[in-house]
Order: C-alpha cells, then structure tokens, then sequence
C-alpha cells in the first residue's frame, strides 16, 4: 500500500477566495454568514445564509465557458486552479493518463435547475438554453476540471448528501493508496443558495433564523453556506522525488451507514465511522490531537456526534479538541467535508485550531473542548474530519501532520 | 368542518388512525408520531389553514405554538388564525 500526501489545496467559501484569506478568517473566528442577497429572498422565511461574495465569474470565464457553467462548476474550477498550481503539478503523459477527479456535490447545478424551471413555469417561456442539461448535471464540474487540467484517469461525482466531499475524497485516497492513481484530484462544491434551494431547506424546519450555534446550548438550526473545496492527493514517493511541499499525509478514512433513518442521526453510525477511520489508519485514539465536528448547529446532530466522540475516545475525549467550522462558512452541504479539511490542514501544519465560534451557553450533552469562540494554538498530529448525512451514511477522514 | 375536527382528520391521517382514535386528550406521541411525523403535521396545518406556524424541530417546546395536544393545537391554529388574518 501506497503513502498518500496532500500537496495543493484550493477553495472558494464565505470566508474568502483562496486558501491563505480563508485560513486567515478561520484564524480570526470572522463570521461569513449574513443577510442573503437572491432573487425573491422576501418570500423566504430564512433569510440568512455563508454567501460567496465578489466573486465575478465573468470576468474568470468567457461566455461560451459562462453558457456551460453553474456556479457550482465556477466554484470548483477556480478551487481547483488554486489547488493544482500549489501542487506544481502539470498533468501529461502516463501521470495524466492515471490521474483523476473525484469530486462531491449533493444538488450539482441547482441555480440552473432553479432559473430554468422559473422561465418555463413561471415566465411561461416554452424553450430552454440547449446547454441546460450539461450544466446542471452532477459531474459537470468534474468534468470540467478534467478537462481544464487534463486529467485523463477515472473521474466521477459523489453525491451523499452533506457527506459527498468525505466520500469523494475517500475514493480519492483509496485510488492512491492502491497505486492505481498517482495522484487525484479531489474535494467538492454545493451552490444551493438560490430561492429553490433556500426553500427546500426551509420545508424541513431545522433552519436556524439568525446564527450557527454548534454545541452550545441555546443553538436553533443550521444555516447553508456554498462554495468549494478542492485538494490534490498525491503518492508520498511521487510527491517526495519532485521535492513538493507536503501539507499533511491522509492517513486512513472510514465510511458507515446507519441504515436506520432518513434524517437522525445515529451514534453508532458516527462511532463505527470515525473508529473506523482510526483502525484504518493505524492510529491509537490518544493520538488524536482535534476533530473537525459535522456540527451542524442542529439539536439532533450536535448531542449525537458529542456522545459519538465521548464513546469512541473514552478518557481521552475530554483531552481532545473539537470544533465546527461551519459557524463562520455556513454548511456547505456536498462541498462541506472539503473545505472543512481545510481547518484539519491548518491544525496539523500551522498549529492553530479553528474555533467554534457563536458559542454562548454550555450544553451538558455536549461537554467537549469545543474551541469557544477563539483560534488556539496547539501542537497536535492528528486530526480527523466528520461528516455525517442524511440518509444516515458518515464518512471520516484521518489525518496526520507531515 | 370545524377546526377541531380538521385537526383530528390531519393527525389521525399522519398516526394511520381512524378519527375516532383521536381524542381532544391525545398527544402526538401517545399517537406514535415521530419528529418528522410532527414536521409533515405542521405543514399539513399550515396549508388547510392557510397560516404560518412558528415551529422549529431543532427545539418544538421554544415555539409559541403548543403541540402537547390535540386541543392545544385547536387552540393554537385559533389564536393564529386570529393574529394573521
């Protein structure tokens, strides 16, 4: 079995453009969630969500690129771009012949589902651009990237609700660690945050109206965010022979289902996945310096994953620090896992973990280091990243520092 | 039909229950319905009535709107039904 590196990483979210700018608010515990700005957000009774703002696609794209990408695919080319260029890898010959994309979305192009339904339905209109069916398609950010960066090995989307990225990287790594890629590029992107999207969301009644409160007491809800997370695995021997800048080595990964409920969460899903991981990766549990939480600011999520943690670490939960991120970007949906990952990096390579921020009231069915509020500094080794579904299927990925 | 009547008929239906089952007494529970069972029964309301209901599932006792029972649903839809007409 191969040694499996991360040698790039790309991403685009509320908190910023670029890897360095989101690093920096996460550092900072900045809040990317706030009023959202679409179309008919009066009709929405939630109108909060972690925006990606100033982000001019057109003048990234040309117009016949802009006829064949969602936003969901901007996001994730301009995530991926980032990412391929820290690697310094060019895709040619054999090495582009066996590498490729393996990326995560739970709606894909949902903007373009949402615009077009509302011209036919709505404005009455009786015929849709020819390219609607390519753009909101799963894999067409996928795709895309393949294309924009010639990668000519196996490719496909993942889509496993807020889990998808965490499958997608997981897929990733195994294609690696087998050999049968040398490297892979891999992560995910959701762009929900139209009316349609918001909407659908809003049916389920677990949206909070004004803030991400994961752990803490007095939490309401979730809030949607959107943007991308891309990252670039790489054999350790291919990475270390090009002298490449190791970011953090993926060191194992577990999936599970809980095969019980469309929506609750289940604690021994989450147990099984994340010991799962562990054993994968043959890491002992006191090893495991912070855990990037699901954590969705749900009542239902938040006490689950805490009792999770609490049963798979035993003593050592109480030393461990864990932290949900998606109080400053929003839950990210298919493309959460992904730029979550960011935070394990920033963790294992920088020393600072991201806090959990919004925290107000101590909730005693999750009584964990949760990181309040502000970023600390800690030496730690490894870190492992949650994601738990809809439809009850987790994936977790173990990391450790270079 | 009378509020209290399309209320049953909504809860009976989300319970697999006959309306006679379902008493002015009845919790939802006693009733056998879960945390999405409550969600679909919000929704149901809010469409025969046409009103809005305040209900987060993230904590369904924060709500104004009392769900304990039968009749303090009755009661709830009137009071709303009064405050958004």
């Amino acid at each position: 079995m191969k040694r499996v590196v991360i040698t790039g990483a790309g991403t685009i979210n509320a908190l910023g453009h670029d890897v360095p700018s989101t690093l920096t608010a996460m550092r900072e515990g900045v809040c990317g969630i706030a009023a959202l700005e679409l179309r008919d957000v009066d009709r929405l009774s939630i109108q909060i969500g972690g925006q990606v703002r100033g982000f001019e696609a057109e003048g990234r794209y040309n117009r016949q690129q802009m006829s064949l990408y969602d936003r969901f695919t901007q996001f994730t080319l301009a995530a991926a771009k980032e990412a391929i260029d820290q690697s310094g890898l060019t895709f040619s010959g054999e090495l582009a012949a066996k590498s490729g994309v393996v990326l995560g979305t739970a709606g894909g192009g949902v903007s373009t589902w949402d615009d077009n339904y509302r011209s036919v339905y709505e404005d009455g209109k009786n015929r849709v651009h020819p390219f609607v069916v390519p753009k909101l398609m799963n894999n067409a950010a996928a795709s895309h990237v393949s294309m924009e960066h010639n990668l000519k090995g196996p490719s496909f989307t993942v889509s496993t609700a807020c889990a998808s990225s965490n499958h997608a990287m997981a897929q990733a790594f195994s294609m690696v660690r087998s050999g049968m890629a040398p490297a892979m590029v891999t992560g995910g992107s959701e762009s929900m945050l139209c009316f349609g999207g918001v909407k659908a969301w809003e049916g389920l009644r677990v949206m909070s109206r004004d803030a991400c409160r994961p752990f803490s007491a007095n939490r309401n809800g979730m809030v949607q965010g959107e943007g991308a997370g891309v990252f670039v695995f790489e054999e350790y021997e291919h990475a270390r022979a090009r002298g490449a800048d190791i970011l953090c080595e993926v060191a194992g990964f577990a999936m599970s289902s809980d095969a019980s409920d469309i929506v609750m969460p289940s604690k021994n899903g989450a147990s099984r996945a994340m010991a799962g991981a562990l054993a994968d990766a043959g890491i002992d549990r006191d090893e495991v310096g912070y855990i990037n939480a699901h954590g969705t600011g749900t009542a239902a999520n938040d006490k689950t994953e805490c009792a999770a943690v609490a049963d798979v670490f035993g003593p050592h939960a109480d030393k461990l620090m864990i932290s949900s991120t998606k109080s400053m970007h929003g839950h990210l949906i298919g493309g959460t896992g992904a730029v979550e990952l960011l935070a394990c990096i920033m963790a294992l390579r920088d020393g600072i973990i991201a806090p959990t921020i919004g925290y107000e009231e101590p909730d005693p069915e999750c009584a964990l280091d949760v990181v309040p509020n502000e970023a600390r500094e800690a030496k730690i080794k490894v870190a492992i990243s949650n994601a738990f579904a809809f439809g009850g299927m987790n994936a977790v990925l173990a990391l450790r520092a270079a | 039909m009378s509020t209290k009547d399309k209320v049953i008929a909504i809860i009976a239906e989300q319970a697999v229950l006959e309306p006679s089952d379902v008493t002015m007494n009845s919790t939802l529970e006693d009733l056998g319905i879960d945390s999405l069972g409550l969600v679909e029964s919000i929704f149901s309301i809010e469409e025969a009535f046409d009103i809005s209901v305040p209900f987060n599932a993230n904590d369904p006792k924060a709500s104004d709107f009392d769900i304990s029972t039968v009749a303090s649903i009755v009661a709830g839809i009137e009071r709303l039904q009064a405050e958004q007409s």
